[in-house]
């Protein structure tokens, strides 16, 4: 019977495949990608996860598990495998997997797929599950721990290091997104605010008023955040109203960066565990949904499988598909940051080892799948329009209809007033030069949406989509800044012991200013760009992302070579040579690549002669100077960093392997399960 | 167990929230000589652990 499966899915992802790769020209079902992207998972599933659990890490049944022997009730709590499944995939998918791929669809749809596919199944996949075990056989150690310990103290405190500043990164260009979906749209403001007093309702609710009653507060809070969205057309449609919450791109930047630090120093029950519920809430929700909508409409894509745009001419983001593809889609095919959260609260819940591989494995595929179905979404939208929305205004050509000949002059067509309509149809005042992913993507699942519920409610759809990325963003955007609080106050407590004491308020009040500085640098940079920011934020987000996993990869790869099993550390050997190869091509052509669209040196010489000439202003010119230098420093020592900590690890590694070193693995020692199987 | 308060649990599990029943249950059965929290003293302490940089000890 297995074996019958087996097949089943095997003939159906071939067939799938089969579909995309013959199908050229015409537009195709979205159903055959997800008939491809599916039975490769369950071949994948059943094959190559069973080979990694039984040969290559040997899980053991026999062995107790954290939850079991330190089961305290409140961390290590034994669960059951399909629970922690759900809870796992809500930490792990964030907005990553959603706007990556709709970025990366000006390429086609067929480059994402193939390696959100491919890339998952044999690389994110493999360093979640990989993490999760070495994390579930070290008591729930973190990964900056397990480097420390595994490969050594520099090793440690560099991974650290490099963890606190994707983080930084990764902040500023999701906040960034949520900037480039609110600007100048009443509505999606007066939602996103209200979800503020929404969640300190819940916070004073759960923590005053009914102690620990958190379901039925977080039932009332999303009722709330319906009342929120159908008021925000209201607020839209209201002379008086509408005016107050149309802000600027700044002003809400900077109303982000307030936000960020403050829900950093006050208590966690008041304002961040409430929006973690209730953003946890929307996301399993939403996604079903779309899940839902897309298997019962099965739209056709309409963008091409390939575009011109390969060639790194593309005006969403510069550079080639190679390596530019397997950098702006991380989160999907394999995303460092899972490092973290499979090495967090997940190992601390496994009942038994054989769980990690649905939960780890497992797990990630969903999240690819999650990806897949973004892209879907973005290729169900027409090309000119895609790219109406995505590329920024100044490359438009700044008009309505400068946009209708650029996108023309690009080989797409777009009708005059298409965009307006599309723009009235969704309650916005303009559609054109919308960067970042979140608009388009809103966009498209509004039609999916439609497509599936009904068309009257179009405008009510897109500001649900809209208000559900907007909501899970600042989620991440309040957790990300306290997680980087504490890792900076950890790092400074090497330097000054008080800085180190996490309850110490003065000193968890500027470790929170410095975050939020950080961040906020790089977000109110990208605001000011002409471009939109995305350019040049994206790139660095997806190589510092790229990094943590090849951190993720050194560190597995060690727990494997010193079990004994070096003959089979090409599983993780394999994906961190590509992620090296992607990474450091990306971050090389970002620095010193001649063309001024793709390097950052070069970008900041043809604004040195603009100033020169006199075309631009000398202050503002040397702004952005000073940007793009920075930029390109800080991928630099991405960079670095990387070819730091890589060293560090195979230098570890033939230590280990030439019998130089004992191969010590720092597990915790086996305790047999006292739980009947 | 009512199924309403199965679809509970699994609720709160899912979402990383916490389960005042299940750690009465488990202080009951494990260590029979710790104080039960009241759901306050319980929420305040998940809420510290979960998003405090601590690592928690049993008890």
């Amino acid at each position: 019977m297995p074996s019958i499966i087996l097949l089943l899915s095997a003939l159906a992802g071939a067939a799938g495949w089969g579909m995309l790769a013959l199908n050229r020209g015409e537009t195709i079902s979205a159903a055959w990608l997800i008939l491809a992207a599916v039975g490769t998972y369950l071949v994948a599933y059943r094959v190559y996860s069973r080979f990694l659990a039984t040969r290559v890490l040997g899980l053991d049944d026999r062995r107790a598990t954290p939850a079991e022997r330190l089961a305290n009730g409140r961390d290590f709590v034994p669960t059951s495998r399909w629970v922690l499944f759900g809870h796992h995939f809500a930490a792990i998918a964030g907005a990553g997997p959603l706007v990556g791929p709709v970025l990366a669809a000006q390429f086609g749809y067929l480059p994402g797929t193939i390696w959100i596919v491919f890339g998952v199944v044999l690389g994110g996949a493999v360093q979640d599950f990989v993490i999760l075990f070495g994390s579930m056989r070290r008591d729930g150690k973190s990964l900056g721990q397990m480097a420390k310990e595994e490969i050594g103290p520099v090793t440690g405190i560099l991974a650290m290091t490099a963890v606190l500043a994707i983080m930084i990164i990764l902040l500023a260009v999701l906040a960034l997104v949520v900037v480039n979906a609110l600007k100048d749209s009443a509505w999606g403001v007066f939602t996103i605010l209200c979800t503020i007093p929404i969640a300190l309702l819940m916070g004073f609710w759960m923590k005053v008023w009914r102690p620990g009653r958190t379901i039925e507060a977080s039932l009332g809070g999303v009722v709330l955040l319906f009342a929120a969205l159908v008021g925000g057309r209201y607020v839209a449609e209201s002379a008086a109203l509408a005016p107050l919450f149309t802000l600027s791109g700044t002003t809400i930047a900077y109303g982000i960066i307030a936000y960020g630090f403050l829900a950093s120093v006050i208590p966690v029950w008041m304002l961040l565990c409430p929006r973690d519920y209730l953003s946890t809430f929307m996301k399993i929700g939403t996604i079903a949904l779309l899940a839902i909508g897309i298997l019962f409409v099965l739209p056709p894509l309409k963008l091409p499988a390939l575009t011109p745009f390969i060639d790194g001419s593309g005006p969403v983001f510069a550079g080639k598909l190679f390596p530019f593809a397997f950098i702006t889609i991380a989160c999907g095919a394999i995303s460092g940051f899972h490092a973290l959260v499979a090495s967090g609260t997940t190992p601390k819940m496994l009942t038994q080892e054989s769980d990690a591989r649905l939960i780890g494995y497992g797990g990630m595929l969903m999240e690819s799948f999650v990806a897949v179905m973004a892209l879907c979404a973005a290729a169900v939208l027409d090309p000119g329009v895609y790219f109406a929305i995505n590329a920024p205004l100044a490359t438009l050509g700044g008009s309505a209809d400068a946009a209708v000949e650029t996108i023309r002059g690009w080989g797409f067509t777009l009708q005059p007033g298409q965009m307006e309509a599309l723009a009235a149809s969704v309650g916005e005042a303009t559609l054109l030069g919308r960067t970042g992913g979140a608009p388009s993507l809103a966009v498209g699942m509004a039609q999916i949406f439609s497509g599936a519920f009904g068309a009257a409610l179009m405008a009510f759809w897109y500001h649900f989509a809209i208000m559900f990325e907007a909501l899970f963003i600042l989620t991440t955007v309040d957790t990300g800044t306290r997680v980087g609080r504490f890792m900076l106050q950890e790092l400074a407590g090497y330097v000054w012991k008080p800085m180190g004491r996490t309850s110490w308020y003065p000193s968890t009040v500027i470790a929170s200013a410095l975050v939020v500085a950080g961040w906020g640098y790089f977000l109110v940079q990208g605001v000011l760009d002409p471009l939109g920011g995305i350019n040049s934020l994206w790139p660095l987000f997806g190589i510092s992302n790229q990094l943590l996993a090849a951190v993720a990869l050194c560190v597995g790869t060690t727990f494997i070579i010193k079990a004994g099993k070096a003959r089979y550390a090409w599983t993780t050997l394999a994906p961190l040579a590509w992620l090296l190869l992607v990474t450091l091509t990306a971050g090389w052509q970002k620095i010193f690549a001649a063309d001024p669209r793709l390097g950052f040196l070069a970008h900041a010489s043809s604004i040195a002669e603009q100033v020169s000439a006199g075309t631009m202003d000398a202050a503002r010119g040397g702004r952005l100077m000073f940007n793009d230098r920075l930029d390109a420093v800080v991928a630099g020592i991405f960079m670095v960093v990387t070819v730091l900590l890589v060293g560090a690890s195979v230098r570890e590694w033939l230590q280990v392997l030439r019998g130089r070193k004992p191969a010590v693995v720092r597990e915790t020692p086996f305790v047999e399960t006292a739980l009947a199987r | 167990m009512t199924a309403l308060r199965r679809l509970a649990r699994l609720i709160r599990r899912i979402a990383g929230m916490p389960d005042y029943d299940a750690h009465v249950e488990h202080l009951r059965e494990a260590h029979p000589e710790c104080p039960i929290p009241s759901r306050r003293e319980y929420y305040d302490a998940f809420v510290a652990a979960r998003y405090g940089n601590t690592t928690s000890r049993c008890c």
